[in-house]
């Protein structure tokens, strides 16, 4: 792989910051209530990043509290546009809040604080003119256990783009979504079915359409395939590295394998002695199965604790 | 096969004696459902065993005609119209009232120390006896707002029964909300819904049968409620409504079903007795139907969902 990244640093301190070019100026802070333009793809699913790609999305000295409890601490980060980005790690180590902290979802949960900024576009996701429900249209996000509402599936492709004001041929946005979920040749014949009839993995792909439908630049999947069995778990894989092409995914997942097969980064957590989740390492994925930089990395992903 | 020739520990045939503590629970349990339903069978036989009759001999002139001092021209007229007025305020100012609230407590209302002992105080209001709201009809509806409600007025008694029923409407609809799932929420949230919209569109849709089962068992009480009523002003006895039009009639003396029930029972005619089995009949047909009216309301929201 032709690798015009820079050696990815890895600090231990949690900062596994890649040395990008330099950051796009702030744009204005109305942005996130303008008509979003649609993400532009960059040429190919290649992972490989154009060097002075903005990142998607940049994590600066992010802490999340649970009340009085530290979730996770001092997380620096950036995510490569067009790219799958893994995070990895022992339960309790933050993945999922991590994850979640992204696109403000954590918002939701009673007594969560966050504390750090989080760049898209120059603009910190945290501040305080921004819209959190904007911000989720802008990063979508697929869940752990597949949830297509108790409607038809065409009502839950077509609920996001309904919400958003969408003007415009609503069967097209459907049917481009289902086709991008790998979802369309299964279930053109009964769009009217309730999405609750379908199977796991075809529900979880449902979800997936339904995220893809609002046109978000970014996807966040926690375990997306840990329902799953292994089949629907391909698919779902497969997935990915199609959208890829036109979307940014950042992916929660306790499959090594996965990681290993469907990520073109990964970042993996561990718990620290305050019980705090922080980043060991960070790097292209290749590098951190196969070169990992510290010993707790090899340990992990060799199978000997996690 | 090795299998074969290991001993089982223990035989896995029958043993001789039978788990007597287990028939016996078994028993138990049959016999509670059979002495429930006995009880049930007998009142409903005695009360169609003396009330049919009345419906046999006079027809339709039992439902049409006012109470009257003699058994022979009393009717329910006056009782089934006050009872369906007092569902109608009901369901017009307690299930707006109830549901809007336990929406906000349910979605909007910060988790602190001041929602949940709110929360705690609904609950310990749906356990206050209802005679209690009575009382509460009385100095507030009846007394204090008198010249607004007309004093003992079928408003005042609407309003009576409305608050006794508030705190079980709030509880059912907010356990009904509670019971959507939480991925359910988040999904709307992740595709960019506003709290408005993810009320709107996912947890009321879902909670709907809930809170539609919940509010119709509290109308069912509401009609079926004597003592607030009897505080607040309903007409034991007959009394004229003469050619009032609807209007006045909200403002004037009204009474209810069961409060006609209790009339006719202390009277001393022997002949009240078969107009009070009939009355209760009247009532269990008007509380049964706002239940069918409920469970096809529900069937038809989960059938579209």
């Amino acid at each position: 792989m032709p690798s015009t990244l820079t050696e990815p640093t890895d600090r231990v301190d949690g900062s596994g910051n890649l040395p990008t070019a330099p950051r796009t100026p702030a744009t204005a802070g109305v942005a996130l209530r303008m008509e979003r333009t649609a993400a532009q793809p960059l040429a190919g699913g290649d992972a490989d990043t154009d060097p002075a790609a903005e990142p998607a999305v940049d994590l600066r000295d992010v802490s999340v509290y649970y009340g009085s409890f530290r979730a996770v601490k001092n997380i620096t980060f950036d995510v490569p546009p067009n790219a799958i980005t893994s995070l990895i790690g022992p339960s309790g180590s933050g993945k999922s809040t991590l994850l979640r902290a992204v696109n403000r979802m954590n918002d939701l949960i009673p007594g969560t604080r966050f504390e750090g900024e989080v760049l898209y576009h120059g603009e910190n996701l945290y501040a305080e003119q921004v819209d959190p429900v904007e911000v989720r249209r802008r990063i979508g996000m697929v869940f752990q256990k597949p949830n297509p509402f108790p409607k038809s599936i065409y009502d839950n492709v077509a609920f996001g783009p309904r919400i958003n004001g969408f003007r415009g041929k609503l069967d097209e946005v459907v049917e481009s979504s289902l086709r991008r979920a790998a979802l369309w040749d299964e279930v053109k014949d009964k769009l009217k079915q309730s999405g609750l009839a379908l199977s796991g993995g075809q529900q979880q792909r449902l979800c997936i359409a339904r995220a893809i439908a609002v046109q978000p630049e970014i996807i966040l999947m926690d375990e997306p395939a840990s329902a799953l069995d292994p089949r629907s778990t391909l698919q779902i894989e497969e997935l990915m590295s199609e959208l890829k092409k036109n979307y940014t995914i950042i992916i929660v997942t306790h499959n090594m394998q996965q990681a290993a097969r469907a990520s073109d980064y990964t970042v993996f957590m561990n718990m620290g002695e305050d019980r705090a989740g922080y980043i060991v390492e960070r790097s292209r994925t290749t590098d951190i199965f196969t070169n990992p930089k510290h010993q707790m990395t090899e340990d992990y992903v060799s199978g000997r604790f996690g | 096969m090795t299998t074969a020739s290991r001993a089982l520990p223990r035989s896995l045939h029958r043993t001789g004696g039978a788990d007597w503590r287990g028939l016996l629970f078994h028993g138990l349990l049959l016999v509670s459902l059979v002495f429930s339903l006995l009880i049930l069978f007998t009142l409903i036989t005695d009360v169609l065993m003396r009330g049919l009759p009345v419906f046999q001999e006079r027809g339709a002139d039992f439902l049409t005609r006012p109470t009257s001092s003699s058994p022979a021209r009393s009717g329910v007229a006056q009782g089934i119209f006050g009872t369906l007025m007092m569902a109608i305020f009901v369901s017009v100012v307690a299930f707006p009232l109830g549901i809007m609230t336990a929406i906000y407590l349910e979605e909007y209302a910060p988790d602190n120390r001041l929602t949940r002992l709110i929360n705690v105080n609904i609950r310990n209001l749906a356990g206050v006896p209802s005679v209690v709201y009575g009382l509460l009809g009385l100095s507030i509806f009846v007394l204090a707002l008198g010249p607004l409600t007309g004093g003992k007025s079928m408003i005042a008694g609407g309003l009576t029964l409305s608050a006794l029923v508030l705190p079980i409407v709030i509880i059912t609809s907010a356990e009904a909300i509670r019971a959507v799932p939480h991925s359910l929420r988040e999904a709307g949230y992740g595709v960019g819904a506003s709290r408005w919209e993810v009320t709107r569109l996912l947890v009321l849709p879902n909670a709907a049968p809930g809170i539609l089962t919940g509010t119709v068992l509290s109308l069912s009480r509401a009609l079926g409620e004597t003592a607030p009523l009897l505080l607040a002003g309903a007409v034991l006895g007959g009394f004229s409504t003469g050619s009032r039009g609807l209007r006045e009639q909200l403002f004037s003396d009204y009474t209810v079903l069961p409060v006609t029930i209790f009339d006719w029972s202390r009277r001393a005619q022997a002949e009240f007795r078969d107009l009070t089995a009939a009355a209760i009949i009247v009532l269990l047909v008007i509380t049964l139907f706002a239940n069918a009216v409920a469970i096809i309301l529900r069937n038809r929201y989960e059938r579209s969902w």
